[in-house]
């Protein structure tokens, strides 16, 4: 049994582990050289999730509690594709993000904001059988952060995927068109590929937006592809 | 078309409000079939602190040596109740741990058997992507032949096997600096 591995990451698109401007970084990246891993059997399988598991409100982070949480209504949405422009269809995206204030619903956040007691903010998604997601929430708050002097984080939802093999995990955040703290974020700015970064940005979207509800956000999500052999190509 | 994939984002530091609902620490109900195993772990920094808002996972294959996943098609027996996916939140001294089974061995490159491994993947704050390593299980001879652990050099093989401590099996990561783990470029 042969699997075609994933490709490797396109240059300047992937971030390196010791990146100073984030200052976590400097003493937890690896300092030895890695080992290129061959993607055997272990690498191109990874868990299935099913809807036992994921049901369909855990996708409203809106109606988690008693009363609405405040802030803005937004539908997040967009498909998940791999590299080979092929939809991923029933993988667990699990996304999670501030309150519209910019707080957390964490022990660790120390911000000033308020917590909201109708807000967790935390949903998760099965994507259909042509890769598509959708999440209703609130449009999360921006927030200061210790990194360096005045440092603000931009509004952001952060997403973890599976995939259908190992190799295809990914763990990111998804951004807003216009934030102007977008260029001083040592993390959006983690890679030198301007496309690359830009790509992490949601669209407005008219199209999914709800008349006199929610405002539609679009984002679609690249997990990585496998080699393709002259002869799949022909099939 | 060809698309590229998108930009790896760090988990952050507030990983437990999206990812606590499945923290699967113990991944073999009764009935699963293999020897149990019991892994507890810390995870360290270039300083020897305790990590405590790593995410650990964990992925591997029944005691058959077959993965719950459609594309291995080996002609091997599969556990419904057994997924072998494990995840674990590092607590406030950066400790982690599975109460699982030990895999049975799965082909390799060219077909050549690799050794009983967990494949495991962290994610913390401070970690722009996720590291990726393996660990091994210790005393067993088909370490010697495997090919991944072939690919490390030797000096540093033994970051990557447990150790059997009574009934348990040791196994910490160290991100950097001494004893720095083994991780893979993947």
């Amino acid at each position: 049994m042969t699997l075609a591995p994933y490709r490797r990451p396109y240059w300047n698109t992937q971030p390196e582990y010791l990146f100073p401007k984030y200052a976590s970084t400097v003493k937890r990246a690896p300092s030895q050289p890695l080992i290129a891993l061959p993607h055997t059997l272990s690498e191109v399988t990874a868990p299935v999730f099913g809807h036992d598991e994921v049901k369909p409100g855990d996708a409203d982070l809106t109606r988690q509690h008693k009363g609405e949480p405040q802030g803005e209504r937004i539908v997040v949405s967009g498909r998940v594709l791999d590299e080979n422009s092929r939809p991923v269809p029933n993988i667990l995206v699990e996304i999670w993000q501030a309150n519209a204030g910019g707080r957390y619903n964490h022990r660790v956040d120390q911000h000033d904001a308020p917590i909201d007691p109708n807000f967790t903010g935390a949903g998760r998604f099965l994507t259909d059988k042509d890769g598509h997601y959708r999440f209703m929430t609130i449009r999360p708050g921006e927030y200061p952060w210790r990194n360096h002097h005045n440092a603000w984080r931009p509004a952001h939802i952060h997403f973890s995927l599976f995939g259908q093999g190992l190799m295809q995990r990914l763990i990111t955040q998804m951004y807003f068109p216009g934030d102007p703290l977008l260029d001083y974020d040592p993390m959006f700015t983690c890679v030198a590929d301007e496309k690359a970064r830009n790509r992490l940005v949601s669209t407005f979207d008219w199209e999914t937006t709800l008349p006199e509800y929610a405002l539609g956000y679009r984002w679609d999500i690249v997990l990585r592809g496998r080699e393709e052999t002259p002869r799949e190509k022909r099939r | 078309m060809s698309l590229r994939a998108s930009t790896s984002q760090t988990i952050g530091p507030y990983l437990r409000i999206g990812l606590e609902w499945m923290q699967i620490e113990d991944l073999a109900p009764k009935g699963v079939a293999g020897e149990r195993v019991s892994i507890r772990g810390r995870v360290f920094d270039a300083d020897g602190k305790p990590v405590n808002d790593a995410a650990v996972e964990l992925w591997q294959a029944n005691s058959h040596g077959r993965y719950a996943h459609p594309d291995d098609k080996q002609d091997k027996p599969v556990e419904a109740t057994f997924r072998g996916y494990g995840r674990s939140l590092s607590d406030d001294n950066g400790a982690f741990r599975f109460n699982t089974i030990k895999p049975g061995r799965v082909p390799g490159p060219g077909g050549k058997l690799q050794a009983p491994h967990l494949s495991i993947t962290i994610f913390m704050r401070g970690l722009l992507k996720q590291l990726q390593t393996r660990m091994y299980f210790p005393d067993d001879a088909a370490n010697a032949e495997d090919p991944v652990l072939a690919l490390v050099p030797a000096e540093r093989r033994s970051t990557l096997i447990a150790r059997r401590s009574g009934d348990t099996l040791e196994w910490s990561i160290v991100l950097q600096g001494d004893n720095e783990t083994v991780f893979f470029d993947f």
